[in-house]
């Protein structure tokens, strides 16, 4: 409970609210590409059909995506102001979405023959919203005893613990968070653990199963913290972590074991022969995906200095990290982020409400950014994914304000092109160019108002929302029956 | 309600106030929420602290010190009707917050008058972004009766709350149902024990300190309320609580009522309208986060501002003390879906003045108003908008936080002064 509501102690016991997030990062081993890695396997191991019967390999794909796109239409938009989310604007510009795919995007395009043409004059077409941070199916609406299922807090350590496996596809919030634009998002565990788990890396569709949602092919995502929360979960409970070293220490003999298994694993793969396999330990197996890049690290981390630690011990057991999260004093370090290749995960004005949060600004999404380093917004909660792009509007307008010179299409790579790189999907989506998954919405407006809603949102160039057509509203099976069913 | 407005009571809130600055803030978008309604192109009057004048066609009288609010929009300043300002620096921290005492057995007698802590360092940075005044809320603790509530604006100095003891709070519904027991049926028998304790005072005291449901001390403190000189304002989310508090309205004529919460308030909004009691509402939730909170949804402010309902907005799905300032996105936000824009500033400036019982004071641009002016460089209810410049009571505030100062620190990397040596 210390974790969900870390963000809003003090309100929440004022309000009675149910902060429905914290904050994690995912983790994880990615799947292994495809099955060419021994997927066929049924269990958990088997012997590779075209190599030595004794070499072992795990099937790292074992809860496969399912995910298959709605069916679409051929669709030209016309008349729109564009944003292409990396850094393009283009004024009546047109964009043609063919078989899922952006076929075209430009000015003056034809129509094909039979095409679903839309006039959006005055109105704006960006890429989908992806939010790299939520706890959307892990923490759930609502916010019942039985659905906190976002944070492992029985040990510090549970790399081994995925959260696609606690996701509940019923979670109300999903259907708010399409009305809201997001068309990708990234689940994660919480935050009470050093290693909380891997996150899982959706599409924003209604499905019976997770499986049915997963982002095909995409990389799995570890979420790690630093900081407060885990210190205060276990050092309350008079266990290690009790004090940041604690945490330090706690991450370093973990990626030590991480790194003595992934030698076993070498040993054997080299010479199956004569080297065993070692035990199979699934804590290890997502560690090892880390050291390998193949899992990529999505660490919860507020303070500068804490940071600069963390990029140390990356180079120390060589792995990479991707992202910080929250990351509320990247302002402070944005050369060493971008020395080290980090992006920065940042909410555009919350922040104090604990010590590691004090020192926010409203500018430290946009003077992040203007001093070199990769950054972008995110939500943690299942209100503000709604309405990122608002959030990032704010972000814009602080920077400005400050003598930042930052263009609206700049910008929207904060919700778009920047977190689809951090997760390892940016040459599926994150930006309207030709070929990629056409995740589109047309916004009433300019999304950087207050008063411009989603009037059309494309996933895989199918309609997955559209406000004025009931009929094309998802209504998640939890709302069904009860007050407030179909409401926006 | 103590009042340090008694001033105004007794006539003599004219008088200027000596520190304050006189000067007409010229060709602005004024917003007076007035009859005057948006007076293109016009000019404000300030002496002493008070708007003197507000028209487009003022003559500056010679001599005047001038604003020029380049075509701004020009404002009441934002009245935030729920916050925790003043009582928490850091939510996490104990030793930052002065919210609730939940090892403590007082609860109606707690004033957060005695925690208020003007330096806190979120004052100004709520001020800079337009907030001027704010409701300052107790957190439950002993039971569902939280304590009493002041109202304070973002000057500064040890004079910020300009009113204390302005309302009772209590929480029904879910969280009254766990303080008192495990059910809503508990936290009403309560309720009314505490009601009849406090009508009954002070002589079921004579014997002993203790009453049904409170002790001597905050049986004094619930008697303002039971004869309606304190207002008593109520979380309460699902429709048939709401109802419930409708009833106990009819049952206790002279006691005056608010709604904070209000998630389902729209599915019994004729009723909320017969009985005049106002709700404070959240305007952007819209999930069903709880069991007593699914009919929530974006459409809520503008169903009860159509049925006729007195309604102000909250921060209450972000925080209380640093995020008050996000009002004017979510009352954006409530335009974005249906309410109207005049409706929509009104429920974060006006209206909760009103509800509070100074809207002769605060919340509109017109003679015998505080001079509580903001000049947004737009729309305010836009988020690309921010304030210019800040009045309060007439005075010209600094638009720097400690928030700024870090910016500023850290804003340049290529300077060589260590970032330590940097102010």
């Amino acid at each position: 409970m210390t974790l969900r509501l870390h963000r809003w102690a003090a309100i929440v016991a004022a309000a009675g609210l149910l902060a429905a997030c914290n904050n994690g990062v995912p983790e994880d081993a990615e799947p292994a590409s495809d099955s060419s890695g021994g997927g066929e396997a049924e269990g958990s191991s088997t012997a590779e059909s075209s190599g030595n019967d004794n070499l072992v390999r795990h099937d790292t794909d074992p809860y496969p995506s399912t995910y298959e796109p709605l069916p679409g239409e051929t669709t030209l938009i016309t008349g729109a102001t564009i944003l292409d989310g990396i850094g393009g604007r283009i004024e009546n510009g047109s964009l043609l979405m063919v078989d899922g795919r952006i076929s075209a995007i430009g000015t003056d395009i034809e129509a094909p023959d039979g095409a679903t043409v839309i006039d959006a004059q005055g109105r704006f077409v960006t890429p989908g919203i992806i939010d790299i941070h939520s706890h959307l199916g892990v923490y759930p609406s609502p916010g019942a005893d039985a659905h906190s299922d976002g944070n492992e807090i029985t040990s510090p350590i549970t790399a081994e613990v995925w959260a696609e496996h606690s996701v509940w596809p019923q979670d109300p919030g999903f259907d708010a968070a399409l009305a809201g634009g997001v068309t990708t998002l990234q689940v994660l565990p919480g935050s009470a653990n050093l290693f909380g788990g891997r996150g899982i890396i959706l599409r924003n569709v209604p499905s019976r199963t997770v499986q049915g949602m997963k982002f095909p092919d995409a990389p799995y995502t570890l979420k790690m913290a630093c900081g407060e929360n885990p210190a205060r979960v276990y050092g309350g409970r008079n266990q290690s972590p009790a004090t940041d070293m604690g945490n330090m220490a706690g991450y370093r003999a973990a990626w030590q074991r991480a790194s003595d298994y992934r030698d076993s694993w070498n040993e054997h793969w080299d010479d199956p022969d004569n080297n065993n396999p070692p035990t199979r330990d699934l804590e290890l197996d997502t560690l090892m995906g880390a050291l390998e890049g193949d899992i990529l690290v999505q660490m919860h981390c507020y303070r500068a200095d804490q940071m600069a630690q963390v990029i140390d011990m990356s180079q120390e057991f060589g792995y990479q990290v991707t992202a910080f999260h929250h990351a509320v004093e990247a302002y402070k370090i944005p050369d060493l982020l971008a020395d080290a290749d980090i992006c920065a995960a940042v909410w555009a004005d919350w922040g104090g409400f604990k010590m590691e949060a004090y020192d926010t600004i409203r500018e430290n999404l946009a003077l992040t950014h203007a001093n070199g380093a990769c950054a972008m917004i995110h939500s943690d909660d299942s209100l503000g994914i709604q309405r990122l792009n608002q959030e990032i509007a704010k972000a814009l307008s602080d920077g400005r304000r400050m003598g930042l010179d930052i263009s609206e299409a700049e910008a929207w790579a904060w919700v778009s092109s920047n977190p689809a790189r951090a997760l390892g999907i940016f040459d599926e989506t994150g930006s309207l160019e030709e070929g990629k998954r056409a995740d589109v919405v047309i916004w009433s407006a300019n999304p950087y108002s207050t008063y411009a809603v989603a009037d059309q949102v494309f996933i895989d160039g199918a309609v997955l929302y559209d406000r004025s057509d009931e009929t094309r509203q998802t209504v998640r099976d939890f709302r069904l029956g009860l007050p407030g069913e179909g409401e926006d | 309600m103590r009042m340090l407005i008694a001033l105004a009571a007794l006539g003599l809130a004219a008088i200027p106030a000596a520190t304050a600055q006189d000067f007409a803030i010229i060709n602005g978008r004024v917003i007076t929420n007035t009859g005057d309604g948006v007076i293109e192109n016009g000019t404000v009057l300030v002496r002493g602290g008070q708007i003197t004048g507000v028209s487009a066609d003022l003559a500056v009288p010679e001599g005047l010190r001038t604003v020029d609010a380049n075509g701004g929009w020009v404002t009441p300043g934002i009245f935030a009707p729920v916050s925790q300002l003043g009582l928490v620096e850091v939510g996490a921290e104990s030793s930052a917050r002065d919210t609730a005492a939940s090892g403590s057995s007082f609860s109606a007698s707690i004033d957060v008058a005695d925690g208020f802590n003007p330096n806190s360092s979120h004052l100004a940075v709520n001020r800079m972004e337009g907030v001027t005044r704010y409701a300052v809320y107790p957190s439950t603790g002993a039971n569902l009766i939280a304590g009493q509530g002041a109202l304070g604006h973002t000057g500064g100095g040890y004079d910020s709350l300009f009113d204390t003891q302005s309302f009772m709070y209590a929480e029904m519904g879910q969280s009254g149902a766990n303080s008192a027991g495990g059910s809503r049926s508990a936290a009403w028998a309560f309720l009314e024990a505490a009601f009849a304790d406090a009508r009954g005072y002070p002589g079921r005291y004579l014997n002993s300190p203790q009453g049904e449901a409170l002790g001597r001390t905050d049986a004094a403190a619930m008697v303002e309320v039971v004869r309606g000189r304190m207002p008593l304002v109520v979380t309460v989310n699902r429709a048939s609580d709401i109802l419930r508090l409708i009833r106990f309205q009819e049952d206790n004529r002279a006691v005056r009522l608010i709604i904070r919460g209000g998630a389902e308030a729209w599915m019994v909004a004729d009723e909320l309208a017969d009985s005049g009691i106002p709700v404070l509402l959240d305007p952007m939730r819209n999930l069903p986060g709880s069991f007593e909170s699914l009919g929530s949804t974006l459409t809520a402010a503008q169903r009860l501002n159509a049925a006729g309902v007195t309604v102000a907005y909250t921060t209450d799905t972000a925080d209380g003390y640093i995020n008050a300032r996000l009002l004017p996105q979510h009352a954006g936000n409530a335009v974005a879906h249906g309410v109207p824009w005049d409706a929509a500033f009104r429920a974060i400036t006006l209206t909760p003045a009103e509800i509070y019982g100074v809207g002769d004071r605060y919340g509109a641009l017109a003679t015998g108003y505080a001079a509580d002016i903001v000049i947004w460089d737009g729309d305010p209810l836009e988020v690309m908008s921010a304030p210019t410049h800040v009045f309060v009571d007439g005075e010209e505030t600094d638009m720097e936080s400690r928030q700024t100062r870090l910016r500023d620190r850290y804003a340049d990397l290529e300077d060589e002064t260590p970032f330590a040596y940097r102010r």
